[in-house]
């Protein structure tokens, strides 16, 4: 593979210094996109910064204020802390979808956020938790939604010099729980060709009071979908209610056909997925009252 | 273009302290296989599908080739040569021999890393859980059966000890 020039700055401030300026660099997290992209000649940065030196980048803390995220933290690191998988069971699992032990060892949500895939499995997942992405550059630190984060396919918001951090994931409301579903071709290692994210909060008469749900793999971005939360917003989760929600998100869905299944079918199977994972969120938040 | 400058490392391998010189381009699976002649890390895909080349980096299971040679700066990588003890072979090991769990051998030496890092973070997995932990690890020849019943038996051995 070749590659002019790699670094692994200690601090952001170089990092950021080495990345702007449009010579050709290229932030390195996990990996698991960026090398495989230049193996197949996908991609040839001349310089590969790499981020995982850089203690921001790779510290997780979890407070009254939720879950700081390290952009570069890897994913079997999240998976093995029990508190998150408690707190966001479903961001916890749809980032440990994300390939095999291996690439759990290196693969980061922010890698997954930042490489922009349609598919990435951790994305909606991010966005029905509130997910928040905090971003430094040469003109300062900035915050952005999660949903407003990636512009299309392989693209995203960040400026010249700039690196996304951290992920912020605010602490859910009391009687908040999230789910994330996929569909895949095999029945692991492979790439969405549907995903949804739910979160769901209950009051305590079991009505819903807040909701969200994103969807993935079915239009060029992950997308939130207001339409298919305000369907379950002030119901029980009733059978009418789900299959309101699912009807949303297939309205809001724009796939693609290719090999691993038809714009027909995704459109199809995102409102069956959205009705079992608000279901599956629903039963965690009665279960766990 | 002029050749990319040379990268020296300073990394630990299987406990021992090791200096190369890489280019930035070069993975680390190279880098032990071509610089250290440490050939019992297999590469097979190059693109982290196949699970060959799996080695842990500071404790975490990887594939070797999906991480450069310069990240190990510093580091501490263990490879299958590291595995076995002075003359005897670790439970993972003489279990796939007992249980014909390879054939042409080039899958196990990551089996072998991948299923010893399992049952040191869970000494007693049910058959799922090996079975979805082994899935990076491709091996065209046993049908996986027998890996899979070698791991569960070395899990037992390793209880029993
Ligand atoms: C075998 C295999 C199976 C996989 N299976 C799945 C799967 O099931 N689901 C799924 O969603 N993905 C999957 N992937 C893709 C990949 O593992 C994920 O997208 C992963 O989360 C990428 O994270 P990373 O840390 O390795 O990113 P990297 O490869 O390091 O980076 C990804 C991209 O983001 C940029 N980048 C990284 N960090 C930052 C930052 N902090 N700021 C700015 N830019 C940054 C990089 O320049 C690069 O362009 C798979 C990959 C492999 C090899
Ligand atoms: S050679 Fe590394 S995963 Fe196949
Ligand atoms: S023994 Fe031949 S690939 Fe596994």
């Amino acid at each position: 593979m070749s590659l002019a020039q790699y670094s692994s700055p200690p601090t952001l401030a170089e990092a950021m210094q080495a990345l702007a300026g449009g010579t050709g660099a290229r932030p390195l997290a996990g990996g698991t996109d960026l090398l495989v992209q230049m193996k197949l000649g996908l991609r040839s940065p001349a310089h590969v910064v790499d981020l995982k030196r850089i203690p921001d980048l790779m510290a997780l803390t979890l407070d009254d204020n939720g879950l700081r995220l390290g952009a570069a933290v890897p994913g079997a690191v999240v998976t093995a802390n029990a508190d998150i998988a408690r707190t966001w069971p479903g961001f916890t699992e749809a980032l440990g979808l994300i390939g095999s032990s291996q690439v759990q060892g290196r693969c980061s949500a922010g890698g997954n956020l930042c490489n922009a895939s349609p598919a990435a499995d951790s994305v909606p997942a991010l966005i029905a938790s509130r997910g928040v992405c905090h971003i430094a550059g040469p003109g300062g630190e900035r915050t952005v939604a999660a949903e407003d984060f990636t512009t299309g396919p392989g693209t995203h918001c960040l400026g010249d010099g700039e690196i996304l951090v951290a992920l912020q994931l605010p602490l859910p409301a009391p009687r908040t729980a999230d789910a994330y579903l996929r569909m895949i071709p095999r029945t692991e290692m492979d790439i969405a060709i549907v995903g949804a994210g739910v979160s769901i909060t209950l009051d305590e008469s079991g009505v819903c009071t807040d909701a969200r749900v994103a969807i993935g793999a079915v239009a060029p971005t992950a997308l939130l979908v207001p339409e298919a939360a305000a369907a379950l917003i002030g119901s029980t989760l009733d059978a009418d209610s789900l299959q309101a929600a699912g009807a949303a998100a297939t309205a809001a869905a724009s796939p693609i056909s290719d090999k691993r299944g038809t714009a027909e079918y995704r459109r199809k199977v995102v409102a069956v997925l959205v009705r079992r994972a608000a279901a599956i969120a629903h039963s965690r938040i009665t279960e766990s009252t | 273009m002029s050749q990319p400058r040379k990268i020296h490392v300073s990394t630990t391998v299987n406990g021992e302290p090791k200096e190369f010189l890489c280019e930035p381009g070069q993975v680390l699976s190279d880098a032990l296989r071509n610089n250290l002649a440490l050939t019992g890390t297999k590469e097979g895909c190059t693109t982290g599908d196949c699970g060959a080349c799996s080695v842990l980096l500071d404790g975490a299971l990887v594939c070797s080739c999906l991480v450069l040679a310069a990240e190990a700066e510093g580091r501490a990588v263990q490879t299958i040569e590291g595995v076995a003890g002075e003359g005897r072979l670790h439970p993972v090991q003489q279990q796939l021999l007992e249980h014909a769990g390879l054939q042409c051998g080039i899958c196990t030496p990551g089996v072998v890393v991948a299923a010893k890092a399992l049952l040191e973070q869970n000494p007693d997995p049910s058959e799922e859980e090996v079975r979805f932990w082994l899935a990076g690890n491709l091996c065209r020849c046993t049908g996986y059966d027998k890996i899979i019943v070698a791991v569960l038996a070395a899990a037992a051995d390793m209880r029993a000890a």
